[in-house]
């Protein structure tokens, strides 16, 4: 068993801080495959100990980033750097790096100790050594009765064990993760997610995780690069991300949100007001990234669960109120997501969660409410 | 379907097979006939096969034709493999389409056309014509069936696997015998079968590319039936059937055998949860 050691993690950010040098640096790293640019002139650090998470929808470049830093592909320009080493020119099998694939990639005519003793006896490990290598793997990962199995006699969710098994044995410096958890069903993932953090603080690795799934990468991973056709679109903490999105592809790509389109029509101090003609509304918010500058098209991004929801309305004066008539109400057991339309005809989603057990809901279809949210709870982005 | 008989369907198939099989049958059925009279029966015996035994030039041809047999179908087994692998795993180098047509075009190609053109190649290059002179000739018949069969198990591979060989520290030529090798073992092994059954009944090539000392089986009988048939050649006839029946048959059962395992395996987790 694996005992936690959350507290270690609390202060964990060492991208803030400026004498550390990152442990994993891509460097203006670009991919082609022919007319297609896969990665374009991109540029990141990984620091040592992190749990990165590279996400992005299919296509977007974040596989072939990966399959980089394993040695399956070359950069067409750019390079690559392994703790201050250049990694281009070393193939993938004398690279410190392991990779656990999608697939999982088992030897089918292999037991799953073999699967496991694998890569340590091309490393030349003597057997004694290895022996006790696969059965603390074994136990890591809770599949000791099962050493002397094949791969086809096993669970999805086994394999899947046993392919994490093997890519930690030769204890790397660098773990990659491609959509690890993408082949188990919900429970299992998320049993599995938190696993996987325990994994890498006991083991004290560094982990990069390729996913297309944003409740994955939030849960698991320290930092978060969103990509987007072969470009990081931001990187930051799963909060940052989420609540400070740099733009509205991010906005919208993790999580939910609301965009209401407008004209900017005064900003001060980072203040911003919007002028949302179409639903007949002035919005004063946060100026998000960018210059935001009076007559330029924007939008304001707020997240549903920051919508307050209400028959009442507000006190004359109050800033940021919209109005409409309750649309759709979805009941989702946690919580309930009213879909409200505004006068123009656009929807804006809120949602509630329900504290209590009462069946009958004060708010009901086609009643008139007034939406709200505090002065800080969204974001105006530029189009 | 239609699960009643039809006339029309137990007829044609009738047909079929007495057009394919009945001739063999009459072979395989004379080959026991007592009598000396090839087409009068004379009651059931062993004595023509008894006899094969002590004829010692069928006895040398049979070694010959095991001999090249195996050598060609092993040569042709490894050429064959590694072509398989460039065309699998190559798949955009130069002139690509031009190899493939190229390891291909002997499977159609008239066998008296690359029969003659090793003739001309052998006696151009002042290669002694024999035993080897046949050896290289069914390599070269035989690779391009061996590169399909192959082929069509590299498609079902998992390219995955090899990465994940080569990511745990395995280098590429090892790699390929740790992982690929056994994985692909059924076709390679189906792919040498096909050869060695190729090389056993070629008489075309064989006859064009032989030279003294290097008679192979079905020249021997061939030249044996311009005498008239005798029960003996019904005989030794049914024995290469046999062999070759049994090639086939393993072959065939191996390409067939790891994919209904693969699904027995696969049902079980899935019926396992």
């Amino acid at each position: 068993m694996i005992e936690a050691v959350g507290p270690i993690k609390r202060k964990f950010a060492p991208w803030d801080d400026p004498t550390l040098k990152p442990f994993i640096r891509f460097e203006n790293v670009t991919k082609r495959f022919g007319d297609f640019t896969a990665v374009d002139n991109l540029t990141l650090d990984i620091y040592e100990r992190e749990f990165f998470a590279l996400l992005g929808p299919s296509g977007c470049g974040k596989t072939t980033l990966m399959r980089m830093l394993a040695g399956f592909e070359q950069p067409t320009e750019g390079r690559i750097l392994l703790d201050g080493k250049d990694l281009s020119g070393i193939p993938p099998y004398k690279r410190p790096v392991n990779m656990m694939f999608q697939s999982y990639a088992l030897f089918p005519h292999m037991t799953v100790e073999g699967n496991i003793a694998f890569g340590l006896k091309q490393e030349g490990m003597d057997t004694s050594n290895i022996n006790t290598r696969v059965a603390e793997m074994l136990e890591l990962v809770k599949l000791e009765k099962f050493a002397k199995r094949k791969p086809h006699q096993l669970s999805g969710g086994q394999r899947q064990r046993v392919a994490l098994a093997r890519s930690l044995a030769k204890r790397p410096k660098v773990l990659l993760l491609d959509e690890p958890l993408g082949a188990l069903d919900k429970k299992l993932r998320e049993e599995t997610q938190f696993e996987l953090m325990d994994i890498q603080m006991e083991l004290g690795m560094t982990f990069l995780i390729v996913t297309h799934d944003q409740e994955e990468a939030m849960t698991v991973s320290d930092r978060i690069a969103v990509m987007n056709h072969g470009v990081i679109a931001q990187i930051g903490t799963a909060s940052q991300i989420y609540e400070q999105p740099a733009s509205r592809y991010v906005a919208d790509f993790v999580g939910d949100i609301n965009l209401i389109d407008g004209t900017v029509s005064a900003v001060e101090g980072g203040v911003a007001t919007l002028h949302c003609a179409g639903v007949d509304a002035t919005i004063v918010a946060e100026a998000g990234p960018g210059e935001v500058a009076v007559g330029a098209e924007a939008g304001f991004a707020i997240r549903p669960e920051k919508v307050q929801i209400s028959l009442e309305a507000p006190p004359a004066g109050t800033p940021n109120v919209l109005s409409g008539e309750v649309w759709d109400i979805g009941y989702l057991g946690d919580i309930s997501v009213y879909r409200v339309r505004l006068a123009g005809g656009s929807i804006v989603k809120a949602t509630v969660a329900n504290l209590t057990r009462i069946v009958e809901r004060p708010i009901t279809w086609e009643d008139k409410v007034y939406l709200t949210w505090p002065a800080d709870a969204g974001v105006i982005l530029l189009k | 379907m239609n699960k009643t008989t039809s006339w029309f369907n137990v007829t044609s198939l009738v047909f079929g097979f007495a057009f394919l099989y009945v001739p063999i049958l009459i072979l395989v059925v004379y080959s026991f006939n007592a009598s000396k009279l090839v087409t009068v029966w004379g009651g059931f015996s062993t004595r023509w096969y008894a006899e094969l035994l002590h004829d010692q030039a069928i006895i040398d041809a049979a070694w010959v034709t095991m001999g090249v047999g195996i050598l060609s179908a092993s040569f042709a087994t490894v050429l064959g493999t590694m072509a398989a692998l460039v065309l699998d795993r190559y798949s955009k180098f130069h002139g690509r389409a031009l190899f493939s047509g190229m390891v291909y075009a002997p499977l159609v190609m008239p066998e008296v056309i690359t029969g003659l053109s090793l003739l001309l190649l052998f006696v151009a290059v002042g290669f002694d014509r024999g035993f080897w002179s046949v050896v290289i000739a069914h390599t070269t018949l035989t690779m391009c069936f061996v590169a399909v069969v192959v082929q069509s198990r590299l498609v079902t591979l998992d390219r995955s696997l090899e990465e994940a060989a080569l990511d745990l520290g395995c280098p590429p030529v090892k790699t390929f015998f740790l992982i690929t090798l056994p994985l692909i073992l059924p076709g390679v092994v189906a792919g040498w079968m096909l050869a060695f059954t190729l090389s056993l009944d070629d008489l075309v090539i064989a006859s064009f590319t032989t030279g003294p000392g290097a008679t192979t089986l079905p020249i021997k009988i061939y030249s044996m039936v311009r005498l008239g048939v005798t029960p003996e050649i019904n005989a030794i006839s049914t024995i290469l059937i046999s062999v070759i029946a049994v090639g086939v048959i393993v072959a065939s059962v191996l390409s067939h055998r790891s994919q209904v395992e693969k699904e027995k395996a696969e049902r079980a987790v899935f019926l396992a949860g």
